[in-house]
């Protein structure tokens, strides 16, 4: 079975966490996060993301991927290192072609405001006028299979319709860089599976490029074009995974033999990135 | 469609109603069996058969302390929330000014009434002052909370859209606040009236008010028990009323989204 896989060893993972030939989304150079407890929360990496990839972080707790995630979404500063969005500052980031939209852990809908108001939020803030921003936000709901509920309130929906307005409130701005914090962990899995399905598809027709936090292991898989497991202590790269399966991708990928051995490695890797985590490498 | 005596809003209503009913009937027959002497304690067919005979003035006294009351209420409501607001605008500002609202909450309205009406020499409006010293705290502090507590991914989600500081304020702190402020509303109502009444305990003793706490003073003096009854149902039902109107106000604002409004669908 592991000979379907394209493993990689050790000695070619510094030239995997540089992409392919495409022009990079963001470049991280040598990036690192000590919190102000002294705590390092990330070890100095590398990485480039490539426009229209969509890369998924993986890994033991506290080995700082949602640290990374974080640094990419500009929601902290390194402590050493940097970062380029589109070979720029973080400054030029939310122009034309180089927007950013970032999807929690939780839905974070504002409770007194209506699908349709918490959609159009981002555009407010931009400041565009009703008559643009209307059709704009009717799309994004629309995409998100929930038209028929534009006039509810978040409270009267259930978890995973209430995440579909959160990424159809990321969506209305017409992102370029999709970045998304754990937004599936707190549902059941036939409803994750459902909205998985739906974000391969849109980030294939949107040619996102998508970066995503998650803890499962088939997420991760289904999802990916590229894979990166991480440990902890301190917050490192471990290994990086290739799921080499055309995208857009449907459950007749879930089903295949290719699926479980991708699984299955994933999943030793994690168990070794958690070994790795434990003691090891705190200074 | 459910039978009218399983209706929760028909239970809420029929249910402390019937007890009223209940207690008036044995306060009513308990009484006159006793035979207790109408200057001592009246009967509830005393104090409705003195509301008939002294109604005109009782009225008039009512609106006189419902004005106070009322203008109280609302310069407590601007004055709180724009202490609020000031008050989250920097913590600096919070920690070095909100010892003195507590300072002004825990000091007795009865103890300064007197200072107050001395140095205002409008009657009314030195009532005012003191009901609207009485009813400001709750504001103050409820509404500061409500500001303050806002969603954190909701407020990372304004952070990261780069959401200038007024329109944070305006779609997000103060929607969120709003349950707090209704929560103060309800409180500040009740005490509105309670600072009315004490105050024109104060003033009423010179007699130059015409409220309804002067009328209990009044028929305090000349033993009208009674009439001594009418005014308190006056204060109590019009309390009760206050109460009511901001409960309806807080649902109307609130029953779409806020749990505290919204009835469990089942």
């Amino acid at each position: 079975m592991a000979a379907l896989l394209p493993v990689e060893t050790f000695d070619e993972r510094a030239k995997q966490t540089i992409a392919d030939d495409r022009p990079p989304a963001v470049e991280v150079l040598s990036a690192e996060k000590v919190f102000a407890n002294g705590a390092r929360g990330l070890a100095p990496i590398d990485l480039a993301i490539a426009e229209g990839e969509f890369l998924t972080l993986i890994g033991p707790s506290g080995c700082g991927k949602s640290t990374l995630l974080k640094l990419i979404a500009n929601l902290i500063e390194p402590s050493d290192g940097r970062l380029l969005w589109w070979r720029g500052d973080f400054a030029q980031v939310g122009k034309e072609g180089r927007r950013l939209a970032f999807v929690f852990q939780e839905p974070t809908l504002m409770p007194w405001a209506r699908v349709e108001a918490n959609v159009r939020l981002p555009l407010e803030f931009a400041n565009m006028p009703r008559a643009i921003a209307d059709p704009k936000v009717a799309d994004a709901i629309a995409r998100v299979g929930l038209s028929a509920f534009n006039r509810h309130f978040p409270r009267q929906l259930s978890g995973g319709m209430k995440m579909r307005v959160s990424i159809a409130r990321a969506l209305v701005t017409n992102p370029n860089l999709l970045l998304m914090d754990e937004p599936f962990g707190a549902l059941d899995e036939f409803t994750r599976n459902r909205l998985d399905d739906d974000l391969v598809n849109l980030s294939w027709e949107r040619k996102l490029t998508t970066v995503f936090v998650t803890h499962s292991i088939y997420e991760a898989v289904f999802l990916s074009t590229r894979i990166i497991v991480m440990a902890a202590n301190p917050g490192r790269i471990f290994r990086v995974m290739t799921i080499d399966h055309p995208q857009p991708r449907d459950q007749g990928f879930r089903d295949s033999p290719q699926f479980s051995a991708y699984c299955r490695e994933l999943s030793t890797w994690l168990a070794e990135a958690s070994l790795q985590s434990a003691g090891g490498g705190q200074k | 469609m459910k039978p009218l005596f399983e209706s929760e809003t028909f239970v809420c209503i029929a249910a402390p109603l019937a007890v009223g009913v209940v207690l008036f009937a044995v306060w009513e027959i308990g009484f006159r069996l006793a035979a207790v002497p109408v200057y001592l304690f009246p009967k509830p067919s005393d104090v409705f058969s003195s509301f008939l005979q002294h109604g005109p003035s009782l009225l008039r006294a009512l609106l006189v302390t419902l004005r106070v009351t009322l203008q109280a209420f609302v310069a407590a409501v601007i004055l709180g929330t724009l202490i609020a607001f000031m008050f989250v605008q920097s913590r600096a500002i919070e920690v070095s000014l909100f010892p003195y609202a507590v300072l002004l909450q825990v000091t007795p309205v009865v103890a300064i009434a007197p200072l107050i009406i001395i140095l205002v020499k409008n009657t009314q409006l030195s009532l005012t002052i003191c009901a609207t010293l009485v009813a400001l705290f709750p504001i103050i502090s409820n509404t500061t909370l409500g500001l303050r507590s806002v969603d954190p991914g909701l407020a990372s989600f304004f952070r990261m859209n780069r959401a200038s500081r007024f329109k944070t304020l305006v779609k997000l702190r103060i929607p969120g606040a709003l349950p707090y402020f209704f929560g103060g509303l309800r409180i500040s109502s009740g005490l509105a009236l309670i600072g009315a009444v004490v105050a024109e305990f104060v003033a009423g003793t010179g007699g130059r008010s015409s409220g309804l706490a002067y009328e209990i003073l009044d028929a305090g003096f000349s033993l009208d028990i009674p009439r001594m009854f009418a005014a308190l149902f006056l204060i109590t039902l019009t309390g009760v009323l206050l109460f009511a109107a901001m409960v309806g106000l807080s649902q109307l604002a609130l029953s779409n989204w806020h749990e505290s409004e919204t009835r469990t669908e089942t």
